[in-house]
């Protein structure tokens, strides 16, 4: 056949189906894209494939025991949603964890900050084809779960964060663990860091891929890591810090291309940020009450309970009656793995609350997703997906 | 600025035309009918000292049950943050019933879109304007709005049959 042949050739516009299981989604999602050759002409997202339904069960339900289903949001880092849902109510009830369980609190969160982060990275390297990084991140990973479950029994969904404060104090010598884990990053950082980031083959996946610029940031309510990618600087931590995050010495990285790579190098340093909070919270860790002494509140030990008139009768009036809200509202927001987790709840003065509403940051990151494929090749949408880090669990709720 | 003080400046710049207003634990918002919500959400944005560039969240209540029994029996709740001062602020509009229509925000801010798709799909609020007002979360067949209060929280709706196109007649409206 002659090259001259080539300007007669017809070629349709192809429609291709990834997911909803397909491997590089990590969950349950939906893109459809249309196809000229290898470029993406038109691309649209369906989602809804994990929707449990979590508003309607947490309205339907104490707000003390909503803390387990808060966890299975973000998977990825669980602990983190359980200790917002806690300060939320904290927030609508009005009062404040005590200072030692706020420090365990920034330690936990992190600790979940770095388990999401280094979930994201391995993960979405596998997709690039770099499958060594995933054994290292993933291998490290393991580490955090098994302070986890020295902490409290459970390694992922620990169920720990408490109304209030957090259920139990935190063993001797578990910091001192923690601190040895957090020296141990390096070797991990520096390993990952170094066979990527100036691989030929990861840069050129990854570089200009899945571009989002700073407007389309703010138009599309983007937060998180990709906020932060695109040259805006804006972390809650750091704005409107709770848990007394403002005594602790640490840096907001900013990147400013927007692209995959961004995103991805963006979280190596926001690791290793995470590990200079938790090295000072473990340090400064202060005595005290790990959960507050309200008996209205939180449960009150078991010895009181058995042996106390007053410990049965408040440990009866919590399980049976729940904890007194006043009617009110409160919308309250705290940094997660992937931008500003908020919750809205509407109290009507009864035992659990009236409207749920989460502001999952996934839902508004993947909002913006068929728009930044469009133009771009079939094997970025693996590079760009995996680097926004779409936790169906959230998007869905 | 403190959100008591934004919402004083918003009721006097907006007399007459605000339902109620409130505070609780250090948050203001106030409540307006769907009609105002665009022209009050424009001068928010552009006013000198407020900047509300940033929409983060919208949100459906069904206040059927509620003990204050308002006129109303929807509310869609939309938190506002500013960039430049890192200030919060809450505007809600009351919707008589699912027959009145909102306006939609997708021309002000992208993420209106999914969001108020989501508000639709759960309780069945219109916004007028919208391109794409179709379920987001829950099956195309799925009969009823699932977080409304006279949704039975135990009913089960057996959906199985895949939706073969999701692509929408523009590329912006996806």
């Amino acid at each position: 056949m002659s090259v001259g042949n080539t300007p007669e050739l017809v070629t349709d516009k192809l429609t291709l189906n990834i997911g909803p299981s397909h491997p590089i989604t990590h969950g349950t999602l939906r893109i459809q894209v249309q196809l000229d050759g290898e470029t993406i002409e038109r691309a649209a997202c369906e989602i809804g494939y994990l929707h449990r339904g979590f508003e309607k069960q947490a309205e339907n339900c104490f707000y003390q025991q909503v803390i387990p289903f808060a966890e299975r949001l973000n998977y990825m880092g669980p602990v983190h949603n359980s200790n917002a849902w806690c300060y939320a109510v904290e927030q609508l009830l009005g009062i404040e964890a005590p200072p030692r369980a706020q420090a365990i609190r920034v330690v936990t969160s992190e600790l979940a900050r770095i388990m999401d982060h280094t979930v994201c990275l391995g993960t979405n390297l596998v997709d690039l084809g770099a499958l060594t990084n995933f054994w290292y991140l993933y291998g490290y990973r393991e580490k955090i779960n098994e302070l986890f479950e020295e902490l409290c029994g459970a390694r992922m969904m620990v169920n720990y964060p408490r109304i209030g404060g957090v259920m139990e104090d935190i063993p001797e010598g578990w910091l001192e663990k923690v601190k040895e884990v957090m020296t141990e990053m390096d070797v991990v950082i520096s390993e990952v860091k170094g066979l990527v980031a100036k691989n030929r083959i990861f840069l050129d996946r990854t570089r200009g891929v899945g571009v989002i610029t700073k407007e389309q940031a703010i138009s599309w309510g983007i937060t998180g890591p990709t906020l932060r990618a695109c040259g805006l600087d804006y972390d809650i931590r750091k704005q409107n810090p709770y848990w007394g995050y403002e005594q602790y010495d640490f840096e907001v990285p900013v990147y400013n291309n927007g692209d995959t790579n961004d995103r991805m190098m963006i979280r190596f340093d926001e690791m290793e940020q995470s590990r200079r909070i938790i090295l000072q919270a473990a340090d400064k860790m202060p005595d005290g009450l790990f959960v507050s002494d309200d008996t209205r509140i939180s449960l009150p030990e078991k010895d009181k309970v058995y042996n106390t008139m007053e410990g049965l009768i408040s440990h009866f009036k919590l399980i049976m009656h729940g904890i007194p809200v006043d009617a009110g509202e409160v919308y309250s927001v705290t940094e997660g793995g992937n931008g500003e987790l908020g919750f809205y709840i509407v109290s009507d003065g009864g035992p659990n609350a009236y409207r749920v509403r989460v502001r999952p940051p996934c839902f508004a990151n993947y909002s913006v997703f068929p728009h930044i494929i469009v133009g771009s090749q079939v094997a970025d949408i693996a590079a760009a997906l995996g680097s926004i880090n779409i936790i169906a669990g959230e998007l869905d709720r | 600025m403190d959100q008591t003080s934004i919402a004083s400046k918003v009721a006097e710049q907006f007399a007459g035309k605000i339902v109620s207003s409130g505070e609780y634990a250090g948050q203001s918002f106030i409540t307006i009918n769907p009609p105002q919500l665009v022209e009050i959400l424009i001068w928010l944005k552009s006013e000198q000292d407020l900047k509300f560039d940033r929409l983060m969240d919208i949100g459906g209540v069904d206040l059927i049950d509620h003990p204050s029994e308002p006129d109303h029996r929807f509310e869609v709740v939309y938190q506002l943050l500013s960039f430049e001062y890192r200030h919060r602020f809450r505007i809600k509009v009351a919707v008589k019933d699912d027959t009145v229509p909102v306006p939609s925000l997708w021309t002000m801010w992208g993420m209106a879109n999914w969001m108020e798709r989501e508000v639709f799909d759960l309780f069945g609020i219109h916004f007028e304007g919208h391109p794409n007002m179709r379920r987001i979360l829950c099956h195309e067949d799925f009969e009823g709005h699932a977080l409304r209060k006279d949704y039975p929280i135990d009913k089960r709706q057996t959906l199985s049959r895949p939706v073969a196109s999701i692509m929408t007649e523009k590329q912006e409206w996806a």
